[in-house]
C-alpha cells in the first residue's frame, strides 16, 4: 500500500504506538478467551485482572469509544485518527477492552436523539463501561412487526408508569440500565411509541431467564409492573420514538456485520479447512480429499472474503462521504449467512466428533463449535429476521413497491 | 488498496459510460449480428482507441498513458453494461501486459504503440479444449535450427477472427499437463501455415479456432525465455480473470437494472409485480451478491495497481464471485420477465447469451473456485 501519511497523523500514530506500548498490559495483546469478556456494568467480576486494567485506562481515554465527543467522555478524534487507532490495536492484537450495547447501539443514538443533560448523565459510563445496557424492544406480539408493541406507559404528572412485558432481552439478567420501546398512543401505532431509559433495579422489573437451544441463557423475559420511571428519561420526543428505534436498529445491525455475532466464533476452535483435513484426510496434494466439501468449504471462503472487503469498501466509502445507504441491511443479511454457512461447515467436517454436548470423550473446541452452531441460527433472528432485511433492501434501497 | 476512485478515474469512467452508452448500445451488437457480422468493426475500434482505451496499460514511451489497471476496469464495466463487443481486454489487457512485461525491445516498440492506436488488434491463442487449462498445451514448437515449427491447433481463441497477430502458447519443453515447458510466440495472422477458423458464436462477439500446420517462427518471435512463458501467463490470465470480471460487473448491473425497471412497471393481479415478495427478496439477494461481486472487483483492480502480493487470490476471487453472479442474475432476468425474455426482441437474451462466454473466459465458477482453495492451502 502506497500513501503518505499527513505529519499530524503519523504524529498521532507514533504517540498512540507509545500510549498501547505502556498501557495493554500483555494478558491483553493474546487471543480472546470467551470467558474473558468484559462486558462491564455493576455485575462484571473481571476474570482476568488485566482486563480490568485494560479497561480502565482506555476508557478513561475515551478510546473504547474513539470518535465520541470527549465532551461526554469519548476520544474525540477524527475518523482518521480513529482508524489510526484502530490500525495500531490491530498491530499488537490487542483484545476490545469492552463488549457493549452502550458502546455499539444506544450511545449512538443517544448522541443523535438526547439532549444535553442526559448525554452527559449516561454516555461516559458507556465509555468506561461502568453502566451494562439490554435493549427492551421485542415482545411476546410483537417480533418482526416491532411496530406492534404494547407494553403500556402512561403519564402520571411527575412521572411514567409502564406495565407490560418484553421478550428475547438479551442480558436483561446482567444488565444495569434498559432502553425500551413503550406504547404512549394507543390510537396510532408508529406515531404511538416512545423511547425510555430506566434502571433495571427499579422497583416491578424482573427478568427470567430463557435457556437457548445452545444450552445458555442468554436472554430474558422481561415484566415490568408498575415500574415508576422519572420525567427526564424519555429521550427524543413523546410519541417520537419510532425514529430512534429505527436509527438504532440500523446501529445494531451495523454492529453485528462489523464486529461478527456476540457469542459464537471464539477461541479453541479451528477453521473448517483444518477439521475437513483432520478427520476426512488429505489427498496427495495436501488438499482435503473429500472434493465436494473442499469445494464448499472454498465457495465459504470467499464469501467470508467478499464479506470482509465489502466491509471495507463500505468504511472507506463513508469516509469520503459516499454513504451507501442502507447497507446495514445487506451487511447483516450476509453476515448471518456466512455465520451460519462456517458453522454449518464446522459440524460436518468434525463429523461425529462435532456432535459431543459435554463432558469427557470430545474436544474441548469441537464442542463449542456445536454449541456455537446452535447459537449461529439466531443470527438470522436476532437484530431483525433475514426476511426482514430482505424486505429492506427490496423497499428501501431496491425501491420495490409495497404489495396492495 | 483503495475502493474510492481518484477524480481522474472518475472522468475516465464517466467518459466510457457515456461513450457505450451513446455509441456502443446494446443496438449496436445487435445490429452487427443482424447484419452477419461477429463481434466489433474497425471503426468502433478506431473511437476506442482515440479515447485512450487501449493503451491504459501500455508505457507512455511506446503511445500508452499507464493509466493502470483500476482505470481499466471502469472501461470494461462501461462496456459490459451494453455488451459492446471489443478487442480490449485480448489486444489492451492480455497482449498489452504479456508484451509489456517480458517482450524485448524491438517487439515492444513494433506492437505496443500499434495495440495502443489500435492499428492492430492481438490475441492470446491459448487454450486448445473446451475448457480453460493453460497447462495443458499441446501444440509443438520444435526446434528447427533457426527457430521453431509449430503445430497444433487452438480452439475458441477471443477476437481471434479479428486478429492481426497472436500470441501463440506452444510447448517447447515436456507434456500436456505440465506447467512447466511453455513458451510464447508472436505469429502474425497471415503467417503461411495458420488458418484462422472463424466462428459464429452464441453471443455474437465471435472467435475463431486455429490450426498451425507447421508455422515456422524466427528466435525474434519468442517471448520471454523459452519454455517459461508460465512465469508471463500467471500475472497476465490474473489480470485476464480481473478485466473479464469488471466487463462482467457491468453487464450484472445493466441487466439487474433492466430486471428492476420491469418489477416496478409490469402489473399482474392488478399488482406491481415487484411487490410480490417471491421475487423481492430474490432481487434483494441479487443485489446483496452484486454488491459484494463489487468490492472484490474493486479489490482485484487495485491490488494489480499496487502491485500486491494475493493478486491471483483476488483475481480467482473475483472472476468466480462475477462468473457466478452473472449466471444467476441474468437466468433470473430472463425468468422475471415472462414470455418477453424469451423472444429476441428482447435484451435479456443477450445478456444470458454473452454471459455463459464471460463465464468460460479465462476460467469459469469451479476452476477459480478450486484455485482459490489451492492457493489457501485446502
Ligand atoms: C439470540 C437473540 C437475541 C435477541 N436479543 C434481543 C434483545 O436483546 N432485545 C430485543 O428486544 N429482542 C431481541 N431478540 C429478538 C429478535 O429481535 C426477534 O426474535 C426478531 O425480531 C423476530 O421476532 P419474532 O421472534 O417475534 O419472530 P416473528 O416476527 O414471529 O417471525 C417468525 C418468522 O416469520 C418471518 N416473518 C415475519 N414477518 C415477515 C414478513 N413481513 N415477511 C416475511 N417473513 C416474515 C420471520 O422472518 C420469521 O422467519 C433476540 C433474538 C435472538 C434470537
Amino acid at each position: 500500500m502506497a500513501f503518505d501519511e499527513p505529519a499530524e497523523l503519523e504524529a498521532f500514530r507514533a504517540e498512540t504506538r507509545a500510549w498501547l506500548e505502556e498501557n495493554c498490559p500483555p494478558a491483553m495483546r493474546t487471543p480472546m478467551k470467551d470467558d474473558e469478556i468484559v462486558w462491564g456494568g455493576k455485575r462484571e467480576t473481571f476474570k482476568n485482572p488485566d482486563a480490568k486494567i485494560w479497561l480502565e485506562r482506555m476508557g478513561e481515554k475515551g478510546w473504547t469509544a474513539p470518535v465520541w465527543p470527549a465532551e461526554y467522555g469519548g476520544g474525540g478524534l477524527s475518523k482518521a485518527e480513529a482508524r489510526v487507532l484502530e490500525q495500531e490495536l490491530r498491530r499488537i492484537k490487542a483484545r476490545p477492552p469492552l463488549f457493549s450495547f452502550g458502546l455499539w447501539m444506544f450511545g449512538p443514538a443517544l448522541l443523535e436523539f438526547g439532549n444535553h443533560e442526559q448525554k452527559l448523565r449516561f454516555i461516559p459510563d458507556i465509555v468506561k463501561g461502568k453502566t451494562r445496557w439490554c435493549q427492551g424492544y421485542s415482545e411476546p406480539g410483537a417480533g418482526s412487526d416491532l411496530a406492534g408493541l404494547m407494553t403500556k406507559c402512561e403519564d402520571k404528572g411527575d412521572h411514567w408508569l409502564i406495565n407490560g412485558q418484553k421478550v428475547w432481552t438479551s442480558y436483561a439478567d446482567q444488565a444495569d440500565w434498559i432502553f425500551c420501546l413503550v406504547r404512549t398512543d394507543r390510537e396510532k401505532k408508529h406515531e404511538g411509541i416512545s423511547f425510555l431509559v430506566f434502571d433495571m433495579e427499579s422497583e416491578g422489573v424482573e427478568a427470567r431467564p430463557i435457556k437457548l437451544i445452545s444450552g445458555s441463557s442468554p436472554f430474558c423475559e422481561t415484566f415490568f409492573n408498575d415500574v415508576k420511571v422519572p420525567k427526564d428519561q424519555l429521550v427524543g420526543e413523546l410519541n417520537k420514538g419510532w425514529t430512534i428505534a429505527k436509527r438504532l436498529l440500523q446501529f445494531e445491525r451495523s454492529s453485528i456485520s462489523a464486529g461478527g455475532f456476540g457469542g459464537t466464533g471464539g477461541s479453541g476452535i479451528l477453521g473448517p479447512e483444518d477439521y475437513a483435513k483432520q478427520h476426512i484426510g488429505v489427498d496427495g496434494e495436501g488438499r482435503i480429499a473429500d472434493g465436494d466439501l473442499r469445494g464448499r468449504i472454498t465457495d465459504h471462503k470467499m464469501y467470508a472474503k467478499a464479506f470482509a472487503l465489502t466491509v471495507a469498501r463500505s468504511q472507506e466509502q463513508s469516509k469520503a462521504g459516499q454513504e451507501v445507504g442502507h447497507t446495514a441491511s445487506i451487511l447483516k443479511y450476509a453476515a448471518a449467512k456466512m455465520n451460519q454457512d462456517r458453522h454449518e461447515l464446522l459440524i460436518e467436517a468434525l463429523g461425529t466428533e462435532g456432535l459431543g454436548w459435554e463432558g469427557e470423550g470430545f474436544d474441548e473446541g469441537a464442542m463449542k463449535a456445536t454449541r456455537g452452531w446452535l447459537r449461529s441460527k439466531g443470527n438470522s433472528i436476532e437484530g431483525g429476521t433475514s426476511e426482514i432485511n430482505l424486505n429492506v433492501i427490496a423497499k428501501r434501497v431496491l425501491g420495490l413497491k409495497e404489495h396492495q | 488498496m483503495s475502493f474510492v476512485l481518484s477524480e481522474d478515474q472518475q472522468m475516465l469512467r464517466d467518459t466510457a459510460l457515456s461513450f457505450a452508452a451513446d455509441t456502443l448500445p446494446v443496438a449496436y451488437l445487435r445490429g452487427q449480428r443482424d447484419a452477419g457480422r461477429q463481434g466489433a468493426d474497425a471503426a468502433s475500434r478506431e473511437q476506442l482507441a482515440e479515447l485512450g482505451f487501449y493503451g491504459v496499460l501500455i508505457a507512455e514511451e511506446f503511445g500508452g498513458s499507464e493509466f493502470g489497471m483500476v482505470g481499466m476496469g471502469q472501461i470494461l464495466e462501461a462496456l459490459g453494461r451494453t455488451l459492446a463487443p471489443s478487442a480490449l481486454i485480448q489486444s489492451g489487457v492480455i497482449a498489452a501486459s504479456a508484451i509489456g512485461m517480458a517482450g524485448s525491445e524491438a517487439q515492444k516498440s513494433e506492437y505496443l504503440p500499434k495495440i495502443a492506436s489500435g492499428e492492430i488488434v492481438a490475441a492470446l491463442a491459448l487454450d486448445e479444449g473446451a475448457h480453460f487449462a493453460p497447462a495443458q498445451v499441446a501444440t509443438e514448437a520444435e526446434s528447427n535450427g533457426q527457430g521453431y515449427t509449430l503445430t497444433g491447433g487452438k480452439r475458441y481463441v477471443p477476437n481471434g477472427h479479428e486478429a492481426d497477430v497472436f500470441i501463440i502458447a506452444a510447448r517447447t519443453f515436456g507434456e500436456a499437463g505440465d506447467a512447466h515447458g511453455i513458451s510464447l510466440f508472436l505469429v502474425p495472422a497471415d503467417a503461411g501455415g495458420l488458418s484462422v477458423q472463424a466462428l459464429n458464436t452464441v453471443d455474437s462477439h465471435g472467435a475463431a479456432h486455429l490450426s498451425l500446420d507447421g508455422v515456422t517462427v524466427g528466435p525474434d518471435q519468442l517471448v520471454g525465455d523459452a519454455d517459461k512463458a508460465s512465469d508471463i501467463l500467471v500475472p497476465v490470465l490474473d489480470r485476464a480473470a480481473i478485466a473479464q470480471a469488471a466487463e462482467i460487473l457491468g453487464s450484472v448491473q445493466a441487466a439487474f437494472d433492466m430486471t428492476l425497471e420491469y418489477l416496478q412497471t409490469r402489473k399482474q393481479f392488478g399488482q406491481l409485480i415487484g411487490s410480490f415478495q417471491g421475487l423481492q427478496h430474490r432481487a434483494a439477494k441479487m443485489f446483496t451478491d452484486l454488491e459484494m461481486t463489487r468490492s472484490c472487483v474493486a479489490a482485484a483492480l487495485s491490488a494489480v495497481d499496487d502491485g500486491a502480493g494475493n493478486i491471483s487470490e483476488l483475481a480467482s476471487l473475483a472472476k468466480a464471485k462475477a462468473s457466478e453472479l452473472v449466471h444467476l442474475v441474468s437466468n433470473e432476468t430472463v425468468q422475471m420477465h415472462g414470455g418477453i425474455g424469451m423472444t429476441d426482441e428482447h435484451d435479456s437474451g443477450l445478456y444470458m447469451k454473452r454471459a455463459r462466454v464471460q463465464e468460460a473466459l479465462w476460467g469459469g465458477t469451479s476452476y477459480h473456485r478450486d484455485r482459490y482453495g489451492r492457493l489457501g492451502g485446502y
